[in-house]
């Protein structure tokens, strides 16, 4: 019962309101075991950093369909660090282009899924990301 | 400089972190607990249970920036249920909390019930006390909208509000009935929706039946009638001088509309348990509860180290067999040291 549970925050940064992969990510985490804070849509970069803090979660992830990508990440990344949270791991779905995808991990995005990504997947490497730290 | 050290000085990441330690039950999070003890007693405790979906999340949004205006620093505990499946869960009332953002007088943290079934998890007083240490003035903890057993947040907290709205079934029968055992407030939210009245005129009614004998403490079938008073005179506890009925009130917890009428009974609540020397009482029982709490796993534990296995099976095939009562067998099993 006490062993320790993976905690994700689950949120949507921007503008846009395609919520559904958000949602169903959410409850694939969920049905894998771990404790997902859902916190909607529009969020701030800076309303991200602070309920990782809050929630002190393990695993940060976005979900972004609105193209934003580039200038949300690098925003929510420099937050975190300022906050002390380096040791999250922080994930991105939505819609991102592939030239997109070395700049990100370059900024220290662990993974980044598109359509059609399988939430098994998702779930394997956000736990064998938290291992490994 | 330790953690707990680092919490009383103000450290949000600090606090975070401890957080989890005692919401893990972790020998870490045990020490803190022990270390900011002496620093809690302080905050105000208010817990918001009701049905899923009455707007509960909503309300303590609203509350919170209230109590924001005067100065008051919030946190903020939200219980939601894990899955009995997959132990995992999503904790959503966050959602409903985006105004509080950005605000450093205001922390929220949510957790997972974690299989315990009362509404709140195991380790929410001890996540309530960290907070109370931080020196968080108003401390409000969001129930599990399912409710089996409320009894858990009236225990914990100072104030109750119980949230109720309107289209869940306004008849008398449809209002659960121990909800006046625990309710300190009743709160009519979404109050813009049709048929407040009779959700209200429900509640009215029920608090009226129940009116005689509310709140009569009684002690071995005699009414505790607190000092001062001729225990003769036979009055209704309403009746008695700094007696308290739960108020009824009607909020818009979209609109923030009737928030600061109901803050005004919160604080009237307070006061009240202040004067009444009930606010001591509740502090009193809920300490000596915990200390049992303690006692018991503690002295558990220590049975377990002392009784092997074998011995245990082998006196629980006697009970099976009931060739020895259970009680007989607790004599044996603690060599004859139980009373
Ligand atoms: C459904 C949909 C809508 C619905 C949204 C309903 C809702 N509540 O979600 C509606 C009709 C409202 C809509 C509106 C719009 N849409 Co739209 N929409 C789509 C569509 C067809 C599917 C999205 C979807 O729900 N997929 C199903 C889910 C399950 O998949 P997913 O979100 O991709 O999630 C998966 C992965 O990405 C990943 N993932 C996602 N999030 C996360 C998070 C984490 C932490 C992790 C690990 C993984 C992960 O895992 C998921 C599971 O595989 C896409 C096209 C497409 N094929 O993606 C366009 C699309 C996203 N929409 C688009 C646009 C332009 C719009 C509008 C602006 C159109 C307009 N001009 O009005 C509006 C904007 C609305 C708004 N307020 O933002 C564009 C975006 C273009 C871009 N980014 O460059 C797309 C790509 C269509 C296109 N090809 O042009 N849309
Ligand atoms: N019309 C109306 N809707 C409201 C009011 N208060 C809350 N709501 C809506 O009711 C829904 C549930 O509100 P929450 O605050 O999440 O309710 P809750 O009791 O915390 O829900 P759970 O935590 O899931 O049990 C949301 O869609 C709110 O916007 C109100 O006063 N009027
Ligand atoms: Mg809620």
């Amino acid at each position: 019962m006490t062993d320790k549970k993976i905690r994700v925050l689950v949120a949507k940064p921007g503008l846009d309101g395609h919520d559904r992969g958000a949602k169903v990510v959410a409850r694939a985490l969920r049905d894998a075991g771990m404790e997902v804070i859902y916190t909607g849509l529009r969020q701030t970069p800076e309303m991200i950093a602070e309920a990782a803090l809050q929630e002190d979660v393990d695993v940060v992830g976005l979900s972004i369909l609105s193209g934003a990508h580039m200038a949300l990440a690098p925003r929510i990344m420099e937050l975190l660090k300022a906050n002390g949270q380096t040791h999250v791991k922080v994930f991105i779905g939505g819609i991102v282009p592939d030239e997109d995808i070395p700049r990100l991990m370059e900024i220290g995005i662990t993974g980044v899924y598109g359509p059609g990504a399988s939430t098994e997947d998702i779930v394997k490497e956000i736990r064998s990301a938290i291992k490994g730290k | 400089m330790s953690l707990a050290d680092s919490v009383l000085t103000g450290d949000r990441l600090s606090l975070a972190r401890v957080l989890t330690q005692v919401e893990n039950d972790t020998p870490d999070g045990r020490a803190a607990l022990d270390a900011l003890f002496p620093h809690t007693g302080k905050a105000h405790l208010i817990g918001v249970t009701g049905a899923p979906g009455t707007g509960k999340s909503s309300l303590v949004n609203q509350l919170a920036l209230h109590f924001r205006k005067q100065n008051k620093r919030v946190a903020i505990v939200a219980v939601d249920p894990s899955s009995p499946f997959t132990g995992g869960a999503v904790l959503g009332d966050r959602v409903r909390m985006k105004d509080l953002s950005g605000d450093a007088g205001v922390f929220i943290r949510s957790m997972a019930t974690r299989g315990s079934l009362g509404g709140l998890a195991q380790a929410t007083a001890g996540v309530v006390q960290v907070f109370d240490a931080a020196g968080y003035d108003v401390i409000m903890i969001e129930t599990v909208g399912a409710g089996q057993s409320e009894v858990d947040i009236a225990r914990l907290a100072h104030t109750t509000l119980v949230v109720e709205a309107p289209g869940l079934g306004d008849d008398i029968q449809a209002i659960k009935a121990g909800i006046l055992e625990i309710a300190d407030i009743l709160v009519v939210n979404k109050a813009d929706r049709p048929g407040v009245e009779n959700t209200e005129k429900a509640l009215k009614s029920m608090l009226d039946m129940a009116h005689p004998t509310q709140r009569v403490y009684l002690h071995h079938g005699t009414p505790l009638v607190p000092s001062g008073h001729s225990p003769q005179v036979q009055r209704t506890w309403g009746e008695m001088e700094g007696g308290w009925i739960p108020p009824i009130l009607k909020t818009v917890a979209t609109e923030g509309k009737g928030i600061a009428e109901l803050i005004e009974q919160i604080e009237k609540h307070a006061a009240h348990l202040h004067v009444s020397g009930d606010w001591a009482a509740r502090e009193r029982a809920r300490l000596e509860s915990e200390l049992e709490a303690a006692l018991q796993e503690t002295l558990m534990s220590q049975f377990r180290e002392r009784v092997s296995d074998q011995q245990y099976n082998e006196v629980m095939r006697q009970v099976f067999e009931r060739s020895l009562s259970p009680g007989e067998a607790v004599k044996k099993l603690t060599n004859g040291r139980a009373k």
